[in-house]
């Protein structure tokens, strides 16, 4: 058992964390949330130089090596600045889906110029009626001649004005909530009859929503087996699940210090209001609160890759129970804290407390969690 | 001792419900149901409708203009009007300037400004807080120089609700340095058309405009609009945040809000496919706010009844405030957690404009990220949670 | 970064698993997978036994008669004795005198008492809290003066645990009245024999008795008893402290009565015809409670894996104790929740005694309600929640 960073883990850490000080103070990631696509080619181009956007994958695969830790460290400075390049829907859930299911083709079509910082991804699975139930999937994907055509709807969809792939989870047999019967099938952006409605999100990333009007795709653009897609899927965003923890806890550290420099330098009473024991003990539970976050994630990020799924499943579970709990805490605490300060916009905290929010409800909320946990666990 | 509504009770809450179905726009309304934020017109509408009738200032007794109403009728009226989707009225004019001017106000003073109230004819905010006057509010560094017949006042006001709607802001200020910090204190009315001031807008982590700055640069006040005397302003502010306290509980909205929860745990599914009101989880959420808020509405009725008879609510109404402010936070982020996925867009023209755009999830879902965030003001604003729980512990406990 | 054990590390936990298979005695074992009350007997066989061993204080250096583990191997050999139900080793003596004396003592008292500690023949206790000092421990009272080469000590101390046990008491006692409160402390080994000493018990809210008072009345203690320099006892109890902060978090004994609840939950009934581990909240409630137990675990793994690689536990792990409190309390709550009506009956006979009494209701439902009230005691000894809360908003946070 060894909890200790490797050196090249050191390494990559300074060096996303040395990014995220010097390009993403508080007011030009503002100004970059208002650019045109709500995040920077440049710095893109800076994460393929640097090797982030292959780090995480085999070398057979075109990467380098690393894994879940090494998205987890990257995925944690960037929620520290409140990154907005899409890292998640195109590294972690696009390139995870290539990485665990996609051919020797695919890998090469897709996942090495990813790599190289060409392509973009997005993942569409959501739908309006399915809630957190990934195999709640309605979009059809009907025989068409050799290969496919994909009708219905997917929402909020991050990512997808940007995307040149998009990833659809679609039914291509089997009853609406169905494990068996979704396959996923990779869809390049611009086919014809993908209408996209596109918005930003409360967070100030950007999302759509897409239509789907028989939209034809080869045989080949099959992501893993026909059918089968729902464990590959399931598989793919429970290891998402772990790389946004990981940039919760990133939040959390963030926006628990700025709150402590806040109530060390806010007067009230003629003394800093950290004086007062009421919200000394509420930083000191905000402290506790980001330490159990950044043990879980970590603990999921060792137990993401087991064999066994359901040791994998409960650690994606039980680290999203806990991120959301200890966010939660924290980012109504440090609200509380800056008292009017805090609700509004001008602050970072706001910020980080929106992000925070909505990691709460992506891939599936504590009460999801909590549930699935529960019925892996102790009904066991 | 008796809960049950007399025949009387009954048919004046039918009254206020037939007058709120008569006066209340379907634009205003439709906002209310979903979440939506009013415009300024919205409110003066609905206010000046109220006013006609004498009902703006349901509180005040009849000498005042007022309706003379019992504690059990302002409770109907609060509950109807909430039902039946009204906004809240600006508690400005209403419950805060207009009593401190009723009771500490000269005769003067009373007829210039109470009739304009009574019928929400002029719209008042409230001057306060300042950047580094806060909780502690007796601090405050707004100067106002007595200049013949004027004060000429000098400095900053900030989170001023409802600052660029206002016609008028009452003030506190300080007249005088030398003094103990409460006792310097004076209570002025302001013109907020006055040369040398200036509102500058404060926008909320949701994207909403309420809140603002308000600059004060040498503006000439008469000094006929100093309340009361001179340095005893403090005393005032005290007065009305001992008004304002009751009611701010919201307990007519939680009740409505409780409501369009339900309405939305209906609409939404759950991950099994079925309603969200049927999933165990989230009933048992809707239930046990639901008896966080009879609870506090039972607390409430309780403070009302010991005023009815002629008591004074004593500083335990501060729990009012508490439990309130965290009973519409809950609501609000129960709504968020029902809306799932569909928390995340963010559509501000649906949300601030009348814009003609569609929602991109169910219409519910729009305000629902947005409401949460903004009601974590409810337990800073009007003295935060702590400083609430501070008073309890001093006044109630004698800690 | 890496989970897995290795190979020497696997063999290492079999060796404990049969260690504890081979000594430990059934009958304490199953005491302890009952959670039921244990003798002083029992502590003494299971400790003897692992005195025996030389794991009893499995937590010194080699120099010191300690195994010399590495901290993996604690985790293990922790983790091995909860899971295979041993008793919780007995801390007084191992992991808190012990050290000091290792540390402090000089070479005649090594000698005269380390052996004693290492093989459980003497049982200690600890002397610190008295009825006015608690929290502010500082201001404790009790005198000793020096008289020749003895000390006479006068006063009392409260809330020793297992004092009616134990053969010696470690104390802290003032030496110095005139010194600043934590400069006239010292640190001194008391026999609990000595004339003068009186035991009293307090009986705790569940009936039990595990604390008491210990009056001291012209008690002659030998000089040389004295630990290090006279008015320095403050600096040994504080790096006591520090000692003791890891592993009072008691993760071992969570797990295991996390599993304890999940078997309670799969023989009680729901209600609904079905058993309490079908009804969807309670099963939340564990897997809430289990992934509390998980996120303290892996906080606990972090600082350690920060000590085997040379650094020192800071203070920020006093949120171990704190965390570690909360969730054993948690435990006994839900067991309380999940026994029903069955948590009312209080058969002490049963509890203390041992006695051949049926339980009235299932086997594991007279210990609930009597374990719920005892764990209160978490949070606050060691050093009250509050208090660990000062501590970590002064040293980590630098409020
Ligand atoms: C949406 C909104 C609308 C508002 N509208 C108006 C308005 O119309 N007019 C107006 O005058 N003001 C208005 N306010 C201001 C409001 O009254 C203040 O925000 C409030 O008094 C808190 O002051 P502050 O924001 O400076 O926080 P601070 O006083 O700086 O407090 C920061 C934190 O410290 C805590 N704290 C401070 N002192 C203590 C203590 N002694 N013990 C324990 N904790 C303490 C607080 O509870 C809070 O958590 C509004 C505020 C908001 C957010
Ligand atoms: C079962 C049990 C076993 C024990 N065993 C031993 C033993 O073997 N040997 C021994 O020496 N002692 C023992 N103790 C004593 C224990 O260490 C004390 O109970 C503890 O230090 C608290 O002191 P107190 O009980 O006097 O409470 P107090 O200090 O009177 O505290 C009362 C309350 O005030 C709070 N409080 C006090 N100061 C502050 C502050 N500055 N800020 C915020 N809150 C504060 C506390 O957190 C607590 O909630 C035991 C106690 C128990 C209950």
């Amino acid at each position: 058992m060894d909890l200790s960073y490797s050196d090249e883990q050191k390494q990559i850490k300074e060096g996303v964390e040395r990014f995220v000080r010097e390009q993403y103070a508080f007011d030009t990631r503002r100004k970059i949330a208002g650019s045109e696509k709500g995040w920077l080619p440049e710095n893109w181009a800076k994460f393929a130089e640097l090797g982030w956007l292959g780090m995480s994958f085999s070398e057979a695969d075109g990467g380098f090596g690393g894994g879940a830790i090494e998205t987890m460290i990257a995925m944690e400075a960037f929620g520290s600045g409140l990154v907005l390049e899409p890292y998640l829907p195109t590294v972690v859930m696009g390139g995870g889906l290539l990485a665990a299911g996609g051919s020797a083709a695919q890998k090469e079509a897709l996942l090495a110029p990813m790599i190289a910082g060409e392509k973009q991804f997005a993942v569409a699975y959501v739908e309006k009626q399915a809630r957190f139930n990934l195999a709640d999937v309605a979009v059809v994907a009907k025989k068409d001649g050799a290969g496919y055509a994909i009708s219905g709807h997917k929402g909020v969809v991050y990512n997808a004005a940007s995307a040149d792939t998009i990833f659809v989870t679609a039914r291509t047999s089997g009853g609406q909530r169905d494990e068996k019967g979704i396959t996923v099938f990779a869809v390049d952006a611009k086919s014809a009859g993908i209408t996209r409605r596109d918005y930003p999100t409360q967070d100030a990333l950007r999302a759509s929503e897409l239509t789907f009007d028989n939209v034809k795709v080869g045989a080949d653009s099959v992501v893993g087996k026909v059918d089968d897609g729902h464990a590959l899927f399931e598989g793919v965003i429970d290891r998402s699940i772990v790389a946004l923890c990981a940039e919760a806890v990133g939040c959390m550290d963030a926006i628990n210090k700025a709150t402590l420099e806040y109530i060390k330098t806010r007067k009230q009473f003629g003394v800093p209001i950290g004086k007062f024991q009421v919200l000394q003990h509420r930083m000191v539970d905000c402290f506790t609160n980001a330490q159990e976050a950044r043990s879980m994630t970590l603990m999921a990020a060792l137990k993401i890759d087991d064999a066994d799924a359901t040791v994998r499943k409960k650690a994606a579970s039980g680290a999203k129970v806990q991120i959301g709990k200890s966010g939660k805490f924290c980012g109504q605490s440090a609200v509380q804290m800056h008292g009017g300060m805090g609700v509004t916009d001008e602050l970072s905290v706001s910020h980080y407390f929106k992000r925070l929010t909505m990691i709460e409800t992506l891939f599936g909320n504590q009460q999801h969690h909590l549930s699935r946990y529960a019925n892996l666990s102790v009904a066991a | 001792m008796d809960l049950a509504l007399s025949a009387e009770d009954r048919a004046f809450a039918d009254e206020v419900r037939a007058f709120a179905r008569a006066n209340l726009s379907p634009a205003t309304i439709a906002k209310t149901r979903s979440g939506r934020h009013y415009d300024r017109d919205d409110h003066l509408a609905w206010q000046r409708a109220l006013g006609k009738r004498g009902w703006h200032v349901y509180t005040w007794p009849k000498k005042y203009g007022g309706p003379g109403w019992s504690v059990t009728q302002r409770f109907l009226f609060e509950n109807v009007l909430a039902e039946e989707g009204a906004p809240r009225i600006l508690p400005f004019g209403p419950k805060m300037v207009g009593p401190v001017i009723y009771t500490f106000g000269n005769e003067e003073q009373k007829r210039r400004f109470l009739p304009d109230i009574v019928t929400s004819n002029i719209l008042w905010c409230q001057g306060y807080s300042e950047p580094g006057s806060g909780s502690d509010l007796a601090s405050l560094r707004t100067r106002a120089v007595r200049d013949g017949d004027h004060y000429v006042v000098n400095g900053q006001k900030t989170w001023t609700s409802a600052a660029h709607w206002a016609d008028w802001i009452f003030c506190l200020v300080r007249t005088d340095t030398d003094a103990k910090p409460q006792e310097g204190i004076s209570f002025l009315l302001i013109d907020m058309k006055s040369p040398g001031i200036t509102v500058k807008p404060i926008i909320m982590l949701d994207g909403a405009h309420h809140v603002n700055d308000v600059f004060f640069d040498n503006v000439r006040v008469p000094a006929v609009n100093l309340i009361g005397k001179e340095g005893e302003g403090w005393t005032y502010a005290k007065f009305l945040l001992a008004n304002e306290r009751l009611g701010i509980a919201e307990v007519a909205a939680s009740k409505r809000g409780v409501q369009g929860l339900r309405d939305i745990a209906r609409a939404e599914l759950a991950d099994d496919g079925g309603k969200l009101i049927d999933d165990m989880g989230f009933r048992e959420k809707i239930a046990d706010l639901d008896l966080q808020l009879s609870a506090l509405e039972m607390s409430e009725l309780r403070a009302l009844s010991t005023m009815q008879l002629g008591g004074a609510p004593g500083p335990e109404v501060s729990i009012l405030k508490i439990r309130g402010s965290e009973i519409q936070q809950r609501i609000a982020e129960l709504a968020c957690e029902a809306v799932g996925n569909y928390a995340m867009p963010y559509q501000p023209e649906l949300l601030f404009r009348d814009s003609n755009e569609s929602p991109i999830g169910p219409a519910h879902a729009v305000p629902a990220a947005a409401r949460y965030l903004n009601m974590r003001k409810t337990s800073i604003y009007g003295g935060t949670n702590e400083i609430q729980k501070n008073v309890i512990s001093k006044m109630v406990l004698g800690l | 970064m890496d989970l897995a054990f290795t190979k020497e590390d696997i063999a290492f936990r079999d060796e404990v698993r049969d260690f504890v298979a081979k000594n430990l005695p059934k009958d304490i074992a199953d005491k302890v997978a009952g959670g039921k009350h244990l003798e002083r007997d029992d502590y003494m066989r299971w400790q003897q036994a692992l005195g025996r061993q030389g794991w009893l204080v499995y937590t010194w250096p080699k120099k010191h008669g300690g195994p010399g583990w590495t901290i993996t191997q604690r985790y293990i050999f922790e983790n091995t004795c909860a899971e295979m139900n041993a008793p919780s080793i007995i801390p007084f003596g191992s992991k808190m005198v012990g050290p000091v004396i290792y540390t402090f003592g000089n070479d005649e008292q090594k000698q005269r008492f380390l052996p004693d500690i290492r093989e459980s023949s003497v049982w200690w206790c600890q002397g610190y809290s008295e009825p006015g000092s608690g929290s502010d421990l500082a201001s404790l009272r009790t005198k000793a003066v020096r008289e020749g080469d003895h000390y006479i000590v006068n006063g009392s101390k409260t809330w020793n645990t297992m004092g009616h046990w134990a053969d010696w008491i470690f104390c802290l006692v003032r030496t110095n009245p005139e010194a600043k409160q934590q400069e006239g402390i010292s640190f001194l080994l008391i026999d609990m024999k000595t004339p003068g000493i009186t035991v009293k018990p307090i009986i705790m809210a569940d009936g039990g008795h595990e604390v008491n008072e210990v009056f001291f009345d012209n008690v002659r203690v030998p000089a040389e008893n004295l630990v290090g320099k006279e008015g320095e006892g403050w600096t040994y109890a504080k790096f006591l402290l520090a000692n003791e902060r890891l592993g009072i978090a008691a993760i071992p004994q969570s797990k295991r009565g996390v599993e304890g609840l999940k078997q309670m939950a799969k023989s009680e009934r729901d209600g609904a015809g079905k058993t309490l581990i079908d009804d969807a909240s309670f099963r939340e409630k564990i897997a809430d409670l289990e992934i509390q137990v998980t996120a303290l675990e892996y906080t606990e793994l972090r600082a350690l894996s920060a000590m085997a690689a040379g650094g020192a536990p800071g203070p920020e792990v006093s949120f171990l104790k704190i965390r570690g409190s909360e969730i054993q309390q948690r435990i006994t709550e839900l067991a309380v929740e999940a026994v029903g009506y069955y948590a009312m009956p209080y058969q002490p006979a049963l509890l203390w005694h041992g006695a051949n009494e049926e339980p009235i209701g299932p086997d594991y439902a007279h210990l609930a309600a009597p374990r719920y009230f005892n764990v209160r005691k978490t949070s606050i000894y060691g050093g009250s929640n509050e208090i660990q809360k000062n501590v970590i908003s002064k040293m980590v946070l630098g409020l």
